[in-house]
């Protein structure tokens, strides 16, 4: 997602080696951080409701665009500004994901196939609609906190090690709720056997409404956190949703373990491959990767073989 | 296995849709000349689109691979090598049928989901591919055969491409083949395996038949008709680019598909012509047309699955194949 800074000039100096994988580690977890949150809500929905999401790209872009509205609204105020776009951009999102949901998911009675047609009509829909109100130029976003982190060789923003710290957060607080609650539990025992589930009287209708509506406002949460290193753009979205396949495939479909390594495992690699290949070939061995992946082992790298 | 006079219907029907493209183009003015022909050779996409996807049910996210196969297999070969158009035109469908195996073997041992996601993956790949191979394929700008590459030279007359009239008919004349090759294969016993599979796999197996090698013979039959127009697009309107590889040129024949009816030999063609007629007059009004495309699609998959001509069949005329 994000390119590093270095010239190709002093790229294979050895003086320059040990300080410049240390900058490749830091930004690799920065892209691992927000891979993570993506995928992860890519891979709940696709996990609970079988349902898999093309517009999710969508849903982050709309979370950037909304945090560049929240914070120019409060243009003198960086911090406010960003401390609402944190609360209201995820919860538009979320309301917008459920609208979606009512009005055309369960209307298909979550079928896979036609699902994906659908959510392929959303992503032209919110993609052209985001367009039309706020323009094909990018937006940029001033980062709430401005404070350096000195390293001997380096600076370092703080904001992005921010990012990490709060990624990280809201990972294990999701890994809470699925684990540890009754909410959670619900949501287990659905996507182990929804017939089973509704006639243990779980609201499974609401389940789905309330996991499909997670997924989406995780990826604005992520793209909220993104948006002062990269720029809000209309067009911004194909990116994160390529991205978030690989790491769900790569992962294994549905497991959240898996989603967790390999999101560190591609966002770590995602810049050193693209330093010593071109990135057109690094993205290019990727996807198809990711295709063999589903072809020969479709429960993923990481995953276990299923039920 | 169908009555005489249904057969008689369904060619009459075929025949007369032909024939009235072959008098339209006497009586159109020039800017609805020059759409219906894109919209005819984009139309036979669309139909060898609706062989793997309306007949066989398997839903390709990834077919732009295929019409782009057939743009650079001709596109490059005319243009590097200075192959004459006809070889071109071979080369691009021989590109497609190339890809084909390759993919049929490999993305047709999953199926539902992961068949959607492993074909969008591949074709990914392959659009990436033309952007890395830049120095051939000029990438996102493209490049533009002129009109002495594309010059048809049969025996002792020339044709050429970029005249508005046989530009027309080389459209017309691809369609109807086409669109003839497709009616033979629903009317014949290999297309009621096709439709067995489709509605349930296991029991075409049970039955005793080899659902790999039919659904491979499918996704090769659909490969080369979508290279064959992605050829023809190339040659005929001169200018190859890797946008034709992109994501938005594979969703477009499962939208042309689901609106003119997924499963009907006639389908294709008429969802191609509403929607290209449909954008057409709303760019008149608005820019996003996108909207539409995303509009109409969300509203077909809830509202009429089975697109105009399916419900039309489903409704009044059963004969309809």
């Amino acid at each position: 997602m994000s390119r590093l800074a270095i010239t190709p000039r002093n790229r294979f100096s050895i003086m320059d080696f040990g300080p410049y994988l240390l900058l490749a580690s830091l930004e690799g977890l920065v892209t691992a951080a927000i891979l993570a949150l993506t995928a992860l809500g890519l891979s709940l929905v696709f996990g609970v409701m079988r349902v898999v999401n093309v517009a999710h790209g969508e849903f982050f872009m709309l979370g950037a665009m909304l945090t560049w509205a929240f914070t120019s609204l409060f243009l003198g105020y960086p911090v406010l500004g960003f401390a609402l776009a944190m609360i209201g951009s995820p919860l538009i999102v979320g309301i917008i994901a459920l609208v979606a949901e009512r009005l055309v998911l369960r209307r298909l009675h979550y079928d896979p196939e036609a699902t994906i047609v659908a959510t392929i009509g959303m992503l032209y829909i919110i993609q052209q609609l985001a367009l039309s109100f706020y323009g094909p130029e990018a937006r940029a976003v001033i980062a709430p906190v401005t404070f350096r982190i000195q390293f001997p060789w380096f600076g370092y923003a703080g904001y992005k090690l921010l990012v990490v710290g709060i990624s990280i957060f809201l990972l294990l607080a999701t890994w809470f709720v699925i684990t540890h609650t009754r909410v959670g539990l619900m949501m287990r025992a659905t996507q182990y056997d929804r017939e089973t589930a509704q006639a243990f009287s779980i609201p499974v209708d609401r389940v789905y409404a309330g996991v499909f509506a997670a997924g989406a406002m995780l990826a604005a949460i992520a793209a909220v956190l993104i948006v002062p290193i990269q720029q809000a753009h209309y067009l911004m979205g194909l990116d994160p949703l390529l991205l978030s396949f690989i790491v769900v495939i790569i992962g294994g479909l549905g497991s959240l373990k898996g989603t967790m390594l390999a999101a560190l495992f591609i966002g770590m690699s995602d810049g050193m491959i693209s330093v010593f290949f071109s990135p057109t070939l690094a993205k290019i061995l990727a996807t198809l990767l990711v295709a063999l992946v589903l072809v020969y082992r479709p429960q993923g790298l990481f995953g276990e073989v299923s039920r | 296995m169908i009555g005489r006079t249904e057969s008689t219907r369904v060619v009459g029907l075929h025949g007369a849709i032909l024939t009235a493209l072959f008098l339209l183009q006497f009586i159109l003015p020039a800017y609805h000349h020059g759409m219906l022909t894109r919209i005819m050779v984009l139309a036979t996409y669309a139909i060898g689109y609706n062989i793997l996807f309306g007949y066989t049910g398997l839903l390709s996210l990834g077919h732009a691979m295929f019409f782009a196969a057939g743009l650079y297999g001709a596109g490059l070969t005319v243009y590097h090598l200075a192959w004459p158009v006809l070889l071109g035109f071979v080369s691009g469908v021989l590109s497609g049928f190339i890809l084909a195996v390759m993919i049929g073997f490999l993305a047709l041992r999953t199926v539902g989901v992961a068949f959607m996601i492993v074909t969008m993956m591949f074709a990914q790949a392959f659009y990436l591919l033309t952007l890395y191979y830049a120095d051939y394929t000029r990438g996102d700008e493209g490049f533009v055969l002129t009109q002495n590459m594309r010059r048809l030279a049969l025996g002792e007359w020339t044709f050429n491409l970029a005249d508005p009239i046989i530009r027309y008919n080389a459209a017309l004349l691809l369609l109807s083949i086409c669109l003839i090759a497709c009616l033979l294969l629903v009317h014949s016993s290999r297309g009621r395996v096709l439709v067995a599979i489709r509605e349930n796999e296991e029991r075409a197996t049970m039955l005793g038949y080899n659902t790999f090698a039919n659904k491979l013979m499918a996704m090769l039959m659909s490969g080369m008709m979508c290279a064959a127009a992605g050829a023809a697009y190339g040659l005929l309107f001169g200018y190859v680019g890797s946008t034709f590889a992109s994501i938005h040129y594979s969703i477009s024949p499962l939208l042309w598909v689901l609106l003119g009816g997924a499963a009907t030999t006639l389908g294709p063609l008429l969802g191609t012509l509403c929607m290209f007629y449909l954008v057409d007059i709303s760019s008149g009004y608005t820019s996003a047309y996108l909207l539409f495309v995303g509009l109409i699609l969300v509203l077909l998959i809830v509202c009429f699955p089975k697109g105009i001509l399916g419900t039309i069949r489903e409704r009044r005329l059963t004969w309809l194949p």
